[in-house]
C-alpha cells in the first residue's frame, strides 16, 4: 500500500495529479460541446496555435497562460469570422490560422535561443513543471467552466444541436459561441503545462466520444464525458510515475484504452439486441 | 394592428444577391399559408423573416408585440445521431426563465402532454433516430408547441416522407390550425399540400401571386414561378398540376414486354412477411 501510496509523498506529484484531474474532467467537459459541434478539428488546430501565443508572450515578457489563452481566443475568433465567408471552409480556415500561429511559436523558438523555459515541456507535457499557482489557475478555470455550462445549458445544447431554430427561440447563439471559444480558450491554456499542447486535443475529444459509445442522452454523455476525463488525468500521471512517461501522452494513452473497451462493450450492447430479434423472428 | 406579423416591401440578400425582393405579407391569427416556389425562390429565407432571425436590407417588418413563434426545420438538416431522447428534444424549447439545467415538474408535466397530444406518449426515452418518419416530424413540432406560439412556422414538413406520412404529418398540422394557431409552412408539393390549403403564396424572389389555390394555381402564376409550363387540370373542383417531360422515356429492350401485374390479395392473408 505504501508502494501505491509513495508518488503523492511528492509535493509535485501531488500537484501534477490534481492538475491533471481536473484538467481532464474539463476537457471532458468542453470536449461534449467541440465534438458535438463538429470543432474536433479546432480543438486540434487552437491547442497548437496557443504554442504560438505562449512562446510570443514570454518574448514580450506577457505572462505565458494569459498570452496564450488571449492568443488562443482570438485564434478562435479569427477562424469564426474567416469560416463565415462561405467561399473557405471551416476546416481550411482552422488548418491555416493555427498552423500559422504554431509556426510563429517555431519561428519565435529558433529566433530567441536564450530561452530560460524548455518548450519541449509545452509540447508534450511534464509534470515536473506544475506548481501550486497552476492548481489554482486550472481550479480557477474550472470554477468559471462549471458555471458556463450550468448557468448556459439549455442555451448552450440548443445551439449546438439546432442553431437556426434555437435563434427563433430566443437564445442568442452568437453569445454562447463566444461563451464557448473563451471556455475552450481559457482550459487550453491553463491545462497545457501538463497535458502539452500537442496532446491536449486528444484529451478533448477522446472522453466525449467515449460518452458518445455509451449513451443516447446528452445530458448523460456529459456526465460519462466529465467522469472517464477525470480517471484519465488521474491514472495517466500516476501511470506516467511508474512507467516514467511523458505526463500528456500517458493521459492520452489512457484515455485511448478507455476507448477501446468502451467500443467494445458498445459493440456487443448493439449485437444483443439484434441477436434478440434473430432468435424471435427464427 | 390585428395581423401577427406584416412584411412590407422587405428585401434580403446573401452577400450581393438579392434573395428577396420588395416582398409584401402579412398573416393574420389563426391563418393557414403556405408558400411554393421552385429551389432557390426564397421560401426558406422568408420563413426565417417572418421567424425574426433576418434583418431587411429594405423595408420593414411589423410583429405584434410578444409574438411567440414556433419553427419546425427541415427533417433533412437534423442531426439524427446527435444523442438527444425525445424529452430533451422537446424541452429543449423551454430555454429561458430557468437558470439550473434539469427541467422543472411544471415544464416536464407540460411536455408530456404536448407529446401524448401529438401521439408520441411513450416516447420520451426514445432517442430521436428510433422513431419513425411522421414521428420524428411530431417530436420537432411538439418542441415548437412548447412555447405556445400562435403562430407555426414549417419549412417543408412532408420533404422527403412517404404518402402516408405526409398525410399523417399533415393532419396534425390541420389540427393544430383548427385549435386556432396560425400556421405558415413552405412545400415543394403542389397537388399533395398546396393545392389543399386556404390560402398561397408563390414565391420566386419576389411574390408572383397570393390568394387561394383555385386563383394561383394557373398555367400562367405557375409559368412566372416556375419558368417552366405546366398544364393544370381540374378535378373535382381542385387544380391538379401536371408536369410535361419534353421526351418521353422509352422502356428498354429488356424492359419490352413489361404489362402491368397486380399481385392478388389473398383472403385473410394480411400478415406482413416473414
Amino acid at each position: 500500500m505504501s508502494t501505491l501510496l509513495e508518488p503523492f509523498d511528492y509535493g509535485f506529484f501531488r500537484h501534477a495529479i490534481l492538475v491533471a484531474t481536473l484538467a481532464g474532467a474539463l476537457c471532458g467537459l468542453i470536449g461534449v460541446y467541440v465534438v458535438l459541434r463538429g470543432m474536433s478539428y479546432i480543438g486540434h488546430g487552437l491547442s497548437h496555435a496557443i504554442f504560438g501565443g505562449a512562446v510570443a508572450s514570454y518574448v514580450v515578457g506577457v505572462n505565458v497562460i494569459v498570452g496564450a489563452g488571449v492568443w488562443a481566443f482570438v485564434s478562435a475568433l479569427m477562424i469564426n469570422k474567416v469560416a463565415r465567408r462561405r467561399t473557405i471552409g471551416a476546416d481550411a480556415a482552422i488548418g491555416t490560422i493555427t498552423t500559422a500561429s504554431f509556426a510563429v511559436g517555431l519561428i519565435l523558438v529558433s529566433t530567441y535561443r536564450s530561452f530560460v523555459v524548455n518548450f519541449d515541456a509545452l509540447l508534450f507535457g511534464n509534470v515536473l513543471g506544475v506548481t501550486q499557482a497552476d492548481v489554482w489557475l486550472v481550479a480557477g478555470v474550472g470554477m468559471f467552466a462549471g458555471v458556463v455550462v450550468f448557468l448556459g445549458y439549455r442555451q448552450l445544447l440548443f445551439s449546438t444541436f439546432d442553431p437556426e431554430v434555437a435563434e427563433v427561440s430566443g437564445v442568442n447563439t452568437g453569445r454562447a459561441d463566444m461563451l464557448l471559444a473563451i471556455t475552450l480558450a481559457a482550459i487550453l491554456a491553463s491545462t497545457m503545462n501538463v497535458l502539452g499542447v500537442t496532446l491536449i486535443a486528444a484529451v478533448l475529444v477522446i472522453p466525449p466520444v467515449t460518452a458518445r459509445l455509451l449513451t443516447d442522452s446528452f445530458s448523460r454523455m456529459l456526465w460519462i464525458s466529465v467522469g472517464v476525463g477525470t480517471v484519465c488525468g488521474f491514472a495517466g500521471v500516476y501511470l506516467s510515475y511508474y512507467l516514467d512517461w511523458a505526463s500528456g501522452p500517458a493521459v492520452v494513452v489512457t484515455a485511448a484504452a478507455v476507448f477501446a473497451v468502451a467500443y467494445v462493450v458498445s459493440s456487443f450492447r448493439r449485437r444483443l439486441p439484434a441477436a434478440a430479434a434473430d432468435a424471435h423472428v427464427g | 394592428m390585428n395581423d401577427l406579423i406584416s412584411l412590407e416591401k422587405v428585401t434580403y440578400r446573401y452577400g450581393r444577391e438579392p434573395v428577396l425582393v420588395n416582398v409584401d405579407l402579412s398573416i393574420s391569427p389563426g391563418q393557414f399559408v403556405g408558400i411554393v416556389g421552385p429551389s432557390g425562390s426564397g421560401k426558406t429565407t422568408l420563413l426565417k423573416a417572418i421567424a425574426g432571425t433576418l434583418d431587411p436590407i429594405a423595408g420593414r417588418v411589423v410583429r405584434q408585440p410578444d409574438l411567440a413563434v414556433g419553427y419546425v426545420p427541415q427533417v433533412e438538416t437534423v442531426n439524427w445521431y446527435f444523442p438527444i431522447m425525445v424529452r430533451e428534444a422537446v424541452l429543449m424549447s423551454r430555454v429561458n426563465g430557468r437558470l439550473v439545467p434539469w427541467p422543472s415538474k411544471a415544464d416536464l408535466r407540460e411536455a408530456e402532454r404536448v407529446l401524448e397530444r401529438l401521439g408520441l406518449e411513450g416516447l420520451g426515452g426514445r432517442h430521436i433516430r428510433e422513431l419513425s418518419g411522421g414521428q420524428q416530424q411530431r417530436v420537432f413540432i411538439a418542441r415548437a408547441m412548447l412555447r405556445n406560439p400562435k403562430l407555426l412556422l414549417l419549412d417543408e414538413p412532408t420533404s422527403g416522407v412517404d404518402v402516408r406520412t405526409r398525410h399523417d404529418v399533415m393532419h396534425v398540422i390541420h389540427e393544430l390550425h383548427h385549435e386556432g394557431l396560425a400556421v405558415v409552412l413552405t412545400t415543394h408539393d403542389l397537388n399533395g399540400i398546396a393545392a389543399h390549403l386556404p390560402r398561397l403564396v408563390c414565391l420566386n424572389r419576389e411574390v408572383i401571386a397570393t390568394g387561394r389555390p383555385g386563383e394561383v394555381i394557373t398555367p400562367e402564376v405557375l409559368e412566372r414561378t416556375y419558368g417552366a409550363p405546366l398544364e393544370v387540370l381540374s378535378h373535382g373542383g381542385m387544380p391538379v398540376v401536371v408536369e410535361h417531360y419534353p421526351e418521353t422515356i422509352e422502356p428498354s429492350i429488356e424492359e419490352a414486354p413489361a404489362r402491368a401485374k397486380v399481385v392478388p390479395l389473398r383472403e385473410g392473408h394480411h400478415e406482413h412477411p416473414a
